[in-house]
């Protein structure tokens, strides 16, 4: 089988390329593989799945319809196991080869699991990163389930909210010394935990689990938990054996350019969470594993596939997530001066440096129209040119200067 | 196509737009109920008090909406050059809140979903704030931009 473009993933950034061909190529021919059998759905709804708040159904990150009005045929539950780059065909567990003119890698990270002795003597373990995953907790969790959750990040503890709606006695350990150390400073994490226990999870913190035995875990300062439901959920690691197999200049995670093109090879593009993006706040390159990442890179290598021209050169991190009714949204790097709000709850810390501002971390009430912010990172705004003093007090759009105002207010972007 | 502009030269900042949005959006039949009753409806429309300045704000309901690309639910969608929010699959998490460069996406009161002006397509069909603005600082009209 030959195809014009062929897509490996189906998730945002699967989305946006096809998104990004369509706008002028309407002919072209699509195809898309991935080992998972599901249309495509949002990964980071599972946990409200697992919570009750949403269908599968409802998880659907584009239409029913949208393959078809797409014109998108579907490899789904197939799995590619190489690409060769050279007589251009991806080549399937079962065999197959798909030929194609331009292939997109889109094949995100997998969960990391760590070496832990006896973790294989563990009956019910689970990641917690697809709908496979919440499928086969939904198999096994029952009311008052004793659970132990391995990870205080943003996928951890999001296992957890939704696990707290069974009434599940949970422990939530880590190494790091505090919670969600990847989008919150000291402070706020100590808040969110605050927040968190209050709904009655507990944490053990600074510390890691020495070895497991069934559904018994031993930790390094001696504790021992019993569980009847074990979540790994430490970190994660790019899918980047495809794009190697091709021969694509690999690091960390996949290399582009600001086409998205891999370097290293030709006709093969990556986006999403296998690559490695120019951080515009650290000025540093490392993956930014966030879904809007994942959808622009997308829609940018699409485009470029199409022959049209277009750069993805402003990544950033940015998250917006709740806890239990508390919510934050954070972005950029924490450095440079910084403006702070905080009465125990609701926290607005922003951070300028040269100029402009960097980074900002806003919880509980301070989320508010917190988009002018991330607008002033993105576009890089020269804090000299705007009220920076009345932006401190609240996001407004009166802090521009009128031209600015005017073009905003008649406009749009 | 139609879109609701605003001039702050007209705008006195007397929030009624806002008060009109938040009842329009309310369900309720008479304004005092939807505020008086404890529901404390979100206007979707805020109006800013500058610096000598005031004026109202709300969707712009952009050509490309980052709220609609980085909706991580895929719950954004612009139908007839309107920007929606479907509430049915919306979790509330606001990276929309975290997206919309304008601050015009709004919290839903229940924590969950996120609100937006839909130009009152769900309930007149006409929007409240420039029908009820008594200064004509809100106005809907054609502009020659794209649907």
């Amino acid at each position: 089988m030959k195809y014009e473009y062929v897509i490996i993933g189906n998730s945002a950034a699967a989305a946006g390329c096809i998104e990004g061909i369509r706008e002028t190529d309407k002919k072209g021919s699509i195809a898309v593989i991935s080992d998972e059998k599901y249309h495509i759905y949002s990964r980071p709804l599972i946990s409200y799945k697992l919570k009750g708040d949403v269908t599968e159904k409802q998880m659907a990150y584009r239409p029913a319809d949208f393959y078809k009005a797409n014109n998108v045929d579907t490899m789904l539950g197939k799995r590619a196991v190489s690409v060769d780059s050279k007589s251009k065909f991806v080549k399937l567990e079962s065999g197959e080869k798909i030929e194609y003119e331009k292939l997109l890698l889109a094949t995100g990270s997998k969960p990391f699991v760590p070496p832990m002795e006896g973790l294989d003597t563990v009956k019910n373990k689970f990641s917690f990163m697809k709908m496979d995953d919440v499928k086969d907790i939904e198999k096994v969790v029952k009311k008052g389930a004793k659970v132990l959750i391995v990870g205080a990040g943003l996928i951890g503890l999001k296992a957890a909210e939704a696990l707290e709606h069974y009434d599940c006695d949970m422990t939530v350990i880590d190494l790091a010394d505090r919670i969600l150390p990847s989008i919150l400073d000291k402070k706020t994490s100590e808040i969110m935990q605050k927040h968190i226990e209050d709904h009655g999870l507990k944490f053990i913190l600074g510390t890691s689990t020495k070895k497991f035995d069934k559904n018994k875990a031993v930790l390094t300062n001696g504790t021992e938990i019993s569980f009847d439901i074990l979540i790994t959920a430490v970190g994660v690691r790019p899918n980047t054996e495809l794009a190697e197999s091709a021969g694509a200049k690999v690091e960390r995670g996949i290399l582009t350019d600001k086409k998205q093109a891999c370097k290293g090879v030709k006709n093969i593009w990556a986006a999403g969470d296998c690559t490695v993006s120019d951080d515009i706040t650290t000025g540093t390159a490392h993956i930014i594993a966030i879904m809007p990442n994942a959808h622009e890179q997308g829609l940018v290598a699409g485009r470029n596939m199409a022959g049209s021209k277009a750069v993805f050169d402003h990544a950033f991190p940015m998250n917006a997530i709740g806890f239990f009714g508390l919510h934050i949204i954070t972005a950029g790097a924490y450095t440079g001066d910084c403006y702070e709000e905080n009465d125990g709850e609701n926290v607005k810390q922003l951070f300028s440096k040269d100029n402009k501002l960097n980074g900002f971390i806003l919880m509980g009430d301070k989320i508010k129209r917190a988009g002018i912010y991330t607008a002033l990172i993105r576009e890089q705004t020269d804090l000299t040119t705007v009220d920076y003093q009345l932006l401190c007090e609240a996001p407004q759009l009166a802090a521009f200067a009128h031209e600015k105002r005017y073009e905003i207010l008649s406009k749009g972007a | 196509m139609k879109k609701v502009y605003v001039n702050e030269e007209r705008c006195l900042g007397c929030h009624l737009c806002e008060y009109y949005c938040a009842f329009a959006n309310s369900g309720e039949q008479e304004m005092f109920k939807a505020f008086k009753l404890g529901k404390n409806p979100a206007p979707r429309i805020q109006v800013e008090d500058g610096k000598g300045i005031n004026f109202a704000v709300q969707c712009r309901h952009c050509d490309d909406p980052l709220c609609m690309k980085n909706c991580i639910a895929g719950a954004i969608s612009k139908v007839d050059g309107v920007v929606k929010i479907d509430p049915q699959k919306c979790v509330g998490c606001y990276t929309c809140v975290l997206s919309c460069p304008y601050g015009c996406i709004v919290p839903g009161k229940d924590g969950h979903s996120a609100t937006k002006c839909e130009l009152c397509t769900a309930n007149s069909g006409t929007p409240q704030c420039v029908q009820n603005c008594i200064n004509g600082a809100i106005v809907f009209e054609d502009r020659g931009e794209q649907a």
